[in-house]
Protein backbone atom coordinates (compact mmCIF):
# COMPACT_ATOMS: atom_id res chain seq x y z
CA UNK A 1 0.00 0.00 0.00
CA UNK A 2 1.36 3.51 -1.16
CA UNK A 3 1.04 5.96 1.79
CA UNK A 4 -1.52 9.24 1.71
CA UNK A 5 -2.72 11.36 3.71
CA UNK A 6 -5.15 10.99 6.33
CA UNK A 7 -8.16 12.71 7.57
CA UNK A 8 -10.84 12.47 9.99
CA UNK A 9 -14.42 14.14 8.95
CA UNK A 10 -16.06 16.13 11.44
CA UNK A 11 -19.45 16.51 9.60
CA UNK A 12 -20.14 16.31 5.69
CA UNK A 13 -19.60 19.78 4.99
CA UNK A 14 -15.84 19.30 6.28
CA UNK A 15 -15.67 15.99 4.34
CA UNK A 16 -16.86 17.95 1.31
CA UNK A 17 -14.32 20.80 2.41
CA UNK A 18 -11.77 18.31 2.29
CA UNK A 19 -12.69 16.46 -0.74
CA UNK A 20 -12.38 19.90 -2.59
CA UNK A 21 -9.07 20.92 -1.39
CA UNK A 22 -7.32 17.67 -1.60
CA UNK A 23 -5.00 16.50 -4.92
CA UNK A 24 -6.69 12.69 -5.70
CA UNK A 25 -8.81 12.01 -2.49
CA UNK A 26 -11.00 8.90 -1.52
CA UNK A 27 -13.47 8.74 1.23
CA UNK A 28 -12.79 6.30 3.21
CA UNK A 29 -16.16 4.28 4.82
CA UNK A 30 -16.00 0.79 6.41
CA UNK A 31 -12.44 0.15 4.10
CA UNK A 32 -13.51 -3.74 3.09
CA UNK A 33 -13.28 -3.13 -0.19
CA UNK A 34 -10.84 0.22 -0.43
CA UNK A 35 -8.23 -1.06 1.86
CA UNK A 36 -7.85 -4.33 -0.44
CA UNK A 37 -7.64 -2.15 -3.33
CA UNK A 38 -5.01 0.08 -1.81
CA UNK A 39 -2.78 -2.83 -0.84
CA UNK A 40 -2.84 -4.67 -4.30
CA UNK A 41 -1.79 -0.89 -5.56
CA UNK A 42 -4.99 -0.89 -7.59
CA UNK A 43 -5.57 2.82 -6.54
CA UNK A 44 -3.55 5.04 -5.09
CA UNK A 45 -5.10 8.49 -3.77
CA UNK A 46 -3.21 10.86 -2.43
CA UNK A 47 -5.57 11.54 0.60
CA UNK A 48 -8.29 9.13 2.60
CA UNK A 49 -11.08 10.81 4.28
CA UNK A 50 -12.28 9.09 7.01
CA UNK A 51 -16.22 8.78 7.12
CA UNK A 52 -16.41 6.86 10.51
CA UNK A 53 -16.51 10.02 13.27
CA UNK A 54 -19.61 11.37 11.47
CA UNK A 55 -22.63 10.44 14.11
CA UNK A 56 -25.27 11.69 11.35
CA UNK A 57 -24.28 9.09 9.18
CA UNK A 58 -24.86 6.11 11.32
CA UNK A 59 -28.56 4.64 12.11
CA UNK A 60 -32.05 3.30 10.83
CA UNK A 61 -35.30 4.59 10.66
CA UNK A 62 -38.87 3.84 9.37
CA UNK A 63 -40.02 7.09 7.80
CA UNK A 64 -44.04 6.27 6.17
CA UNK A 65 -43.01 3.85 3.55
CA UNK A 66 -39.57 3.97 3.52
CA UNK A 67 -36.67 2.10 5.37
CA UNK A 68 -34.16 4.85 5.63
CA UNK A 69 -30.30 3.60 6.48
CA UNK A 70 -27.95 6.10 6.78
CA UNK A 71 -24.36 5.74 4.92
CA UNK A 72 -21.99 4.57 7.48
CA UNK A 73 -24.66 1.82 9.29
CA UNK A 74 -22.64 -1.50 9.08
CA UNK A 75 -24.31 -4.22 7.21
CA UNK A 76 -24.48 -6.19 11.07
CA UNK A 77 -26.66 -2.98 11.86
CA UNK A 78 -28.95 -3.35 9.00
CA UNK A 79 -28.90 -7.33 9.69
CA UNK A 80 -30.50 -7.15 13.00
CA UNK A 81 -32.12 -4.39 13.15
CA UNK A 82 -35.48 -4.99 14.86
CA UNK A 83 -37.19 -2.17 12.69
CA UNK A 84 -35.82 -3.33 9.49
CA UNK A 85 -36.71 -6.98 10.19
CA UNK A 86 -40.31 -6.16 10.91
CA UNK A 87 -40.50 -3.67 7.98
CA UNK A 88 -38.32 -5.14 5.34
CA UNK A 89 -37.29 -8.58 6.06
CA UNK A 90 -35.77 -9.04 2.95
CA UNK A 91 -33.33 -6.22 3.32
CA UNK A 92 -32.21 -7.76 6.80
CA UNK A 93 -31.62 -10.93 5.69
CA UNK A 94 -29.73 -9.96 2.24
CA UNK A 95 -27.26 -7.59 4.72
CA UNK A 96 -26.95 -10.49 6.75
CA UNK A 97 -25.11 -12.58 4.06
CA UNK A 98 -22.64 -10.54 2.76
CA UNK A 99 -18.88 -11.25 3.58
CA UNK A 100 -18.66 -12.28 7.09
CA UNK A 101 -19.49 -11.19 10.45
CA UNK A 102 -16.38 -9.80 10.46
CA UNK A 103 -16.80 -8.19 7.49
CA UNK A 104 -20.45 -7.32 7.92
CA UNK A 105 -19.02 -5.39 11.53
CA UNK A 106 -17.25 -3.06 9.37
CA UNK A 107 -18.24 -2.77 5.99
CA UNK A 108 -20.95 -0.03 5.58
CA UNK A 109 -24.14 0.73 2.85
CA UNK A 110 -23.34 3.86 1.56
CA UNK A 111 -19.04 1.96 1.10
CA UNK A 112 -21.30 -0.76 -0.97
CA UNK A 113 -23.77 1.19 -2.99
CA UNK A 114 -20.62 3.36 -4.15
CA UNK A 115 -18.57 1.13 -5.01
CA UNK A 116 -20.85 -0.17 -7.63
CA UNK A 117 -19.29 -3.65 -7.34
CA UNK A 118 -21.00 -5.68 -10.26
CA UNK A 119 -21.03 -8.45 -7.35
CA UNK A 120 -22.38 -6.98 -4.32
CA UNK A 121 -25.69 -7.50 -2.55
CA UNK A 122 -26.96 -4.21 -2.17
CA UNK A 123 -27.15 -2.85 -5.06
CA UNK A 124 -29.78 -5.43 -5.77
CA UNK A 125 -31.71 -4.35 -2.80
CA UNK A 126 -31.70 -0.33 -3.89
CA UNK A 127 -33.04 -1.14 -7.54
CA UNK A 128 -34.71 -4.05 -6.58
CA UNK A 129 -36.84 -1.86 -3.61
CA UNK A 130 -37.00 1.37 -5.60
CA UNK A 131 -34.26 3.31 -3.57
CA UNK A 132 -33.15 6.76 -3.27
CA UNK A 133 -29.66 7.42 -2.63
CA UNK A 134 -28.96 10.83 -1.04
CA UNK A 135 -26.08 12.50 -1.22
CA UNK A 136 -24.95 16.04 0.22
CA UNK A 137 -26.36 17.69 -3.06
CA UNK A 138 -29.04 15.65 -4.49
CA UNK A 139 -31.35 12.57 -4.49
CA UNK A 140 -30.60 9.71 -7.46
CA UNK A 141 -33.20 7.28 -8.02
CA UNK A 142 -31.44 4.03 -7.85
CA UNK A 143 -32.11 2.99 -11.86
CA UNK A 144 -30.18 5.84 -12.52
CA UNK A 145 -27.43 5.83 -10.05
CA UNK A 146 -25.88 2.23 -10.90
CA UNK A 147 -24.23 3.02 -14.06
CA UNK A 148 -21.50 0.36 -15.40
CA UNK A 149 -18.49 -1.56 -13.76
CA UNK A 150 -17.54 0.58 -10.53
CA UNK A 151 -19.36 3.42 -12.33
CA UNK A 152 -22.23 5.55 -10.70
CA UNK A 153 -23.74 8.63 -11.00
CA UNK A 154 -22.15 10.13 -8.66
CA UNK A 155 -19.75 13.42 -9.20
CA UNK A 156 -16.80 14.64 -7.51
CA UNK A 157 -17.32 16.33 -4.31
CA UNK A 158 -20.60 13.91 -3.67
CA UNK A 159 -21.18 12.30 -0.81
CA UNK A 160 -23.72 9.18 -0.39
CA UNK A 161 -25.58 10.43 3.11
CA UNK A 162 -28.41 7.78 3.25
CA UNK A 163 -30.32 5.33 1.08
CA UNK A 164 -34.24 5.09 1.03
CA UNK A 165 -35.79 1.93 0.62
CA UNK A 166 -39.83 1.41 -0.74
CA UNK A 167 -40.96 -1.00 1.73
CA UNK A 168 -42.96 -3.15 -0.48
CA UNK A 169 -45.60 -5.64 0.09
CA UNK A 170 -43.67 -8.05 -0.44
CA UNK A 171 -40.00 -9.13 -1.36
CA UNK A 172 -37.32 -11.63 -1.40
CA UNK A 173 -33.67 -12.14 -2.28
CA UNK A 174 -32.17 -14.94 -3.60
CA UNK A 175 -28.20 -15.46 -4.33
CA UNK A 176 -26.42 -18.19 -5.71
CA UNK A 177 -23.37 -17.51 -2.69
CA UNK A 178 -19.76 -17.84 -4.23
CA UNK A 179 -18.47 -20.43 -1.26
CA UNK A 180 -15.15 -18.89 -0.84
CA UNK A 181 -16.13 -14.37 -0.82
CA UNK A 182 -19.43 -14.93 0.11
CA UNK A 183 -20.04 -12.11 -3.03
CA UNK A 184 -23.11 -13.16 -5.40
CA UNK A 185 -22.40 -15.22 -8.17
CA UNK A 186 -25.57 -13.94 -9.04
CA UNK A 187 -28.52 -12.52 -6.96
CA UNK A 188 -32.44 -11.28 -7.49
CA UNK A 189 -34.50 -9.28 -6.11
CA UNK A 190 -38.02 -9.64 -6.35
CA UNK A 191 -39.97 -7.05 -4.91
CA UNK A 192 -44.21 -6.79 -5.28
CA UNK A 193 -45.61 -3.25 -4.64
CA UNK A 194 -49.60 -3.25 -5.41
CA UNK A 195 -49.51 -4.27 -8.82
CA UNK A 196 -46.30 -3.96 -9.51
CA UNK A 197 -43.00 -6.22 -9.84
CA UNK A 198 -39.48 -5.08 -9.57
CA UNK A 199 -36.94 -7.73 -10.58
CA UNK A 200 -32.81 -6.70 -9.84
CA UNK A 201 -30.35 -9.38 -10.70
CA UNK A 202 -26.69 -8.45 -8.97
CA UNK A 203 -23.40 -10.63 -10.06
CA UNK A 204 -24.38 -11.31 -13.32
CA UNK A 205 -24.01 -8.43 -15.33
CA UNK A 206 -21.51 -5.47 -15.14
CA UNK A 207 -23.83 -3.73 -13.14
CA UNK A 208 -27.10 -4.72 -11.33
CA UNK A 209 -29.88 -4.62 -14.24
CA UNK A 210 -33.81 -4.91 -13.74
CA UNK A 211 -35.21 -7.92 -16.02
CA UNK A 212 -38.57 -5.86 -17.61
CA UNK A 213 -39.78 -9.63 -19.07
CA UNK A 214 -40.20 -10.84 -15.45
CA UNK A 215 -41.47 -7.82 -14.07
CA UNK A 216 -44.55 -8.07 -16.71
CA UNK A 217 -45.02 -11.58 -16.50
CA UNK A 218 -45.28 -11.03 -12.64
CA UNK A 219 -47.84 -8.14 -13.13
CA UNK A 220 -49.68 -10.31 -14.86
CA UNK A 221 -49.31 -13.09 -12.58
CA UNK A 222 -47.36 -13.28 -9.42
CA UNK A 223 -46.71 -17.18 -9.70
CA UNK A 224 -43.17 -18.92 -9.71
CA UNK A 225 -44.50 -20.08 -13.05
CA UNK A 226 -44.20 -17.12 -14.73
CA UNK A 227 -40.59 -16.20 -14.64
CA UNK A 228 -39.70 -20.23 -14.63
CA UNK A 229 -38.97 -19.57 -18.62
CA UNK A 230 -38.16 -16.64 -18.94
CA UNK A 231 -34.38 -16.68 -19.96
CA UNK A 232 -32.22 -13.67 -20.05
CA UNK A 233 -29.66 -13.42 -22.86
CA UNK A 234 -26.01 -14.15 -21.68
CA UNK A 235 -24.71 -11.85 -24.50
CA UNK A 236 -24.10 -8.95 -22.04
CA UNK A 237 -23.36 -10.82 -18.81
CA UNK A 238 -20.00 -11.86 -17.65
CA UNK A 239 -18.12 -15.03 -17.71
CA UNK A 240 -14.73 -15.72 -15.70
CA UNK A 241 -12.84 -18.62 -13.41
CA UNK A 242 -16.37 -18.78 -11.91
CA UNK A 243 -18.79 -19.58 -13.75
CA UNK A 244 -20.00 -19.12 -17.78
CA UNK A 245 -22.02 -16.56 -18.53
CA UNK A 246 -24.43 -18.93 -19.35
CA UNK A 247 -24.48 -20.28 -16.44
CA UNK A 248 -25.40 -16.72 -15.31
CA UNK A 249 -28.31 -16.76 -17.50
CA UNK A 250 -28.95 -19.93 -16.16
CA UNK A 251 -28.85 -19.46 -12.86
CA UNK A 252 -31.21 -15.88 -13.04
CA UNK A 253 -34.47 -17.48 -13.88
CA UNK A 254 -33.64 -20.37 -11.34
CA UNK A 255 -32.73 -17.59 -8.51
CA UNK A 256 -35.83 -15.55 -9.89
CA UNK A 257 -38.48 -18.21 -9.67
CA UNK A 258 -37.02 -19.29 -6.08
CA UNK A 259 -37.68 -16.20 -4.49
CA UNK A 260 -41.36 -15.84 -6.05
CA UNK A 261 -41.61 -19.25 -4.62
CA UNK A 262 -40.42 -18.32 -0.74
CA UNK A 263 -43.02 -15.00 -1.40
CA UNK A 264 -46.34 -17.30 -2.37
CA UNK A 265 -44.90 -19.94 -0.46
CA UNK B 1 4.77 12.06 8.18
CA UNK B 2 3.59 10.29 11.10
CA UNK B 3 0.20 10.00 12.92
CA UNK B 4 -0.06 10.11 16.77
CA UNK B 5 -2.55 7.01 17.78
CA UNK B 6 -4.05 6.54 21.39
CA UNK B 7 -6.16 3.58 22.18
CA UNK B 8 -6.98 1.22 25.02
CA UNK B 9 -5.41 -2.44 23.81
CA UNK B 10 -6.02 -5.56 26.28
CA UNK B 11 -7.03 -3.01 29.29
CA UNK B 12 -4.32 -0.85 29.16
CA UNK B 13 -4.18 2.80 27.14
CA UNK B 14 -1.35 2.77 24.23
CA UNK B 15 0.27 5.37 22.05
CA UNK B 16 2.17 5.52 19.19
CA UNK B 17 3.58 7.33 16.16
CA UNK B 18 2.34 5.63 13.13
CA UNK B 19 2.09 5.93 8.85
CA UNK B 20 -1.06 6.88 7.72
CA UNK B 21 -1.06 3.23 6.04
CA UNK B 22 -0.08 1.26 8.68
CA UNK B 23 -2.52 -1.45 9.56
CA UNK B 24 -3.74 -2.12 12.74
CA UNK B 25 -2.22 -5.84 12.80
CA UNK B 26 1.26 -4.36 12.23
CA UNK B 27 0.99 -1.85 14.95
CA UNK B 28 -0.47 -4.67 17.31
CA UNK B 29 2.34 -6.86 15.99
CA UNK B 30 5.50 -4.50 15.31
CA UNK B 31 4.76 -1.66 17.74
CA UNK B 32 3.11 -3.40 20.56
CA UNK B 33 5.21 -6.62 20.23
CA UNK B 34 1.88 -8.70 20.70
CA UNK B 35 2.31 -11.02 18.13
CA UNK B 36 -0.59 -13.67 19.08
CA UNK B 37 -2.47 -12.13 16.41
CA UNK B 38 -1.52 -13.71 13.18
CA UNK B 39 -1.49 -12.33 9.44
CA UNK B 40 -2.78 -15.09 7.46
CA UNK B 41 -3.90 -14.13 3.90
CA UNK B 42 -3.33 -10.04 4.45
CA UNK B 43 -6.79 -9.74 2.41
CA UNK B 44 -9.89 -10.21 4.71
CA UNK B 45 -10.28 -13.79 4.07
CA UNK B 46 -8.65 -16.14 6.38
CA UNK B 47 -9.58 -14.76 9.97
CA UNK B 48 -6.03 -15.02 11.73
CA UNK B 49 -6.29 -11.55 12.77
CA UNK B 50 -9.32 -11.13 14.04
CA UNK B 51 -9.85 -9.06 17.27
CA UNK B 52 -12.48 -7.03 18.83
CA UNK B 53 -12.89 -3.63 18.47
CA UNK B 54 -15.53 -2.04 21.29
CA UNK B 55 -16.11 -5.66 21.56
CA UNK B 56 -16.73 -6.77 18.16
CA UNK B 57 -14.83 -9.01 15.97
CA UNK B 58 -12.88 -7.27 13.45
CA UNK B 59 -10.21 -8.11 10.77
CA UNK B 60 -6.93 -6.77 11.88
CA UNK B 61 -5.81 -7.07 8.33
CA UNK B 62 -8.38 -4.82 6.53
CA UNK B 63 -8.46 -1.29 9.16
CA UNK B 64 -6.06 1.26 9.85
CA UNK B 65 -3.96 1.49 12.73
CA UNK B 66 -5.50 5.13 12.72
CA UNK B 67 -9.27 4.09 12.19
CA UNK B 68 -8.85 2.40 15.82
CA UNK B 69 -8.10 5.66 17.72
CA UNK B 70 -9.90 5.84 20.54
CA UNK B 71 -11.17 2.39 20.62
CA UNK B 72 -10.88 -0.29 23.25
CA UNK B 73 -8.80 -3.51 21.33
CA UNK B 74 -8.73 -6.61 22.56
CA UNK B 75 -6.17 -9.30 21.32
CA UNK B 76 -6.18 -13.02 22.04
CA UNK B 77 -2.96 -11.43 24.77
CA UNK B 78 -5.79 -9.85 26.75
CA UNK B 79 -8.23 -12.85 27.05
CA UNK B 80 -6.90 -15.12 29.97
CA UNK B 81 -6.94 -13.81 33.59
CA UNK B 82 -4.02 -12.17 34.82
CA UNK B 83 -3.45 -15.75 37.42
CA UNK B 84 -3.04 -17.17 34.16
CA UNK B 85 -6.51 -19.10 33.87
CA UNK B 86 -7.35 -19.45 30.00
CA UNK B 87 -10.65 -17.96 29.21
CA UNK B 88 -13.25 -20.31 28.80
CA UNK B 89 -13.06 -20.08 25.02
CA UNK B 90 -9.77 -21.17 25.33
CA UNK B 91 -10.18 -23.72 27.69
CA UNK B 92 -12.48 -25.40 25.54
CA UNK B 93 -10.40 -25.37 22.46
CA UNK B 94 -7.88 -27.25 24.71
CA UNK B 95 -10.26 -29.78 26.01
CA UNK B 96 -11.97 -30.30 22.11
CA UNK B 97 -8.27 -30.42 20.40
CA UNK B 98 -9.84 -27.27 18.49
CA UNK B 99 -6.38 -26.88 16.42
CA UNK B 100 -4.10 -28.67 14.99
CA UNK B 101 -0.83 -26.48 13.95
CA UNK B 102 -2.22 -23.28 15.84
CA UNK B 103 -1.97 -20.64 13.27
CA UNK B 104 -5.47 -19.80 12.49
CA UNK B 105 -6.30 -20.21 16.42
CA UNK B 106 -6.24 -16.84 17.75
CA UNK B 107 -8.69 -15.58 15.25
CA UNK B 108 -10.55 -18.65 15.35
CA UNK B 109 -10.72 -18.11 19.34
CA UNK B 110 -11.78 -14.43 19.35
CA UNK B 111 -14.38 -15.04 16.70
CA UNK B 112 -15.73 -18.01 18.73
CA UNK B 113 -16.10 -15.41 21.70
CA UNK B 114 -17.80 -12.78 19.54
CA UNK B 115 -19.98 -15.58 18.45
CA UNK B 116 -20.51 -16.56 21.69
CA UNK B 117 -21.52 -13.03 22.76
CA UNK B 118 -23.93 -11.95 19.92
CA UNK B 119 -25.38 -15.58 19.65
CA UNK B 120 -25.53 -17.40 22.68
CA UNK B 121 -27.38 -21.06 22.25
CA UNK B 122 -26.20 -21.34 18.74
CA UNK B 123 -26.46 -24.48 17.10
CA UNK B 124 -24.15 -26.51 15.29
CA UNK B 125 -25.47 -24.90 11.61
CA UNK B 126 -25.28 -21.39 12.94
CA UNK B 127 -21.84 -22.19 14.45
CA UNK B 128 -20.29 -23.28 11.25
CA UNK B 129 -21.79 -20.55 9.20
CA UNK B 130 -20.69 -17.80 11.61
CA UNK B 131 -17.07 -19.39 11.04
CA UNK B 132 -16.97 -18.57 7.14
CA UNK B 133 -14.70 -15.60 7.80
CA UNK B 134 -11.86 -18.26 9.16
CA UNK B 135 -10.30 -20.43 7.61
CA UNK B 136 -8.29 -23.26 9.00
CA UNK B 137 -6.78 -26.09 6.99
CA UNK B 138 -5.85 -28.71 9.57
CA UNK B 139 -8.90 -29.54 11.70
CA UNK B 140 -11.78 -30.11 9.46
CA UNK B 141 -13.46 -27.33 11.72
CA UNK B 142 -15.03 -30.01 14.06
CA UNK B 143 -13.11 -29.41 17.19
CA UNK B 144 -13.13 -26.30 16.58
CA UNK B 145 -17.62 -26.03 16.11
CA UNK B 146 -17.31 -28.13 19.34
CA UNK B 147 -14.90 -25.93 21.25
CA UNK B 148 -17.28 -22.82 20.37
CA UNK B 149 -20.16 -24.36 21.43
CA UNK B 150 -18.86 -25.82 24.39
CA UNK B 151 -17.51 -22.69 25.79
CA UNK B 152 -20.94 -20.70 24.29
CA UNK B 153 -22.97 -22.52 26.91
CA UNK B 154 -19.87 -22.07 29.87
CA UNK B 155 -20.30 -18.58 28.77
CA UNK B 156 -23.93 -17.98 29.32
CA UNK B 157 -24.01 -20.38 32.27
CA UNK B 158 -22.00 -17.56 34.01
CA UNK B 159 -23.65 -14.95 32.37
CA UNK B 160 -26.79 -16.20 33.95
Amino acid sequence: MHNFNYHRAADVADAAAKLAATDDPKLLAGGMTLLPTLKNRLAAPSDLIDLAAIAGLKGISVEGKEVVVRAMTPHAVVATSADVQKALPALAQLAGNIGDPAVRHRGTIGGSVANSDPAADYPAACVGLDATIVTNQRKIAADDFFQGLFETALGHGEIITEVRFQIPDRAQYMKFRHPASGYAVVGVMVAQYGSKARVAVTGAGPCVFRVAEMEAALEKSFTPASVANIKVSAEQLMGDIHCSAEYRAHLITVYARRAVEAMVG
Amino acid sequence: MDIDVKMTVNGKAVSGKVEARTLLVQFIREHLRLTGTHVGCDTTQCGCCVVHVDGVAMKSCTMLAVQAEGKAITTIEGLASADGTLHPMQQAFRDHHGLQCGFCTPGMVMMGVDIANRLPGADEKTVRHQLEGNICRCTGYQGIVEAIMDASAVMNAARS
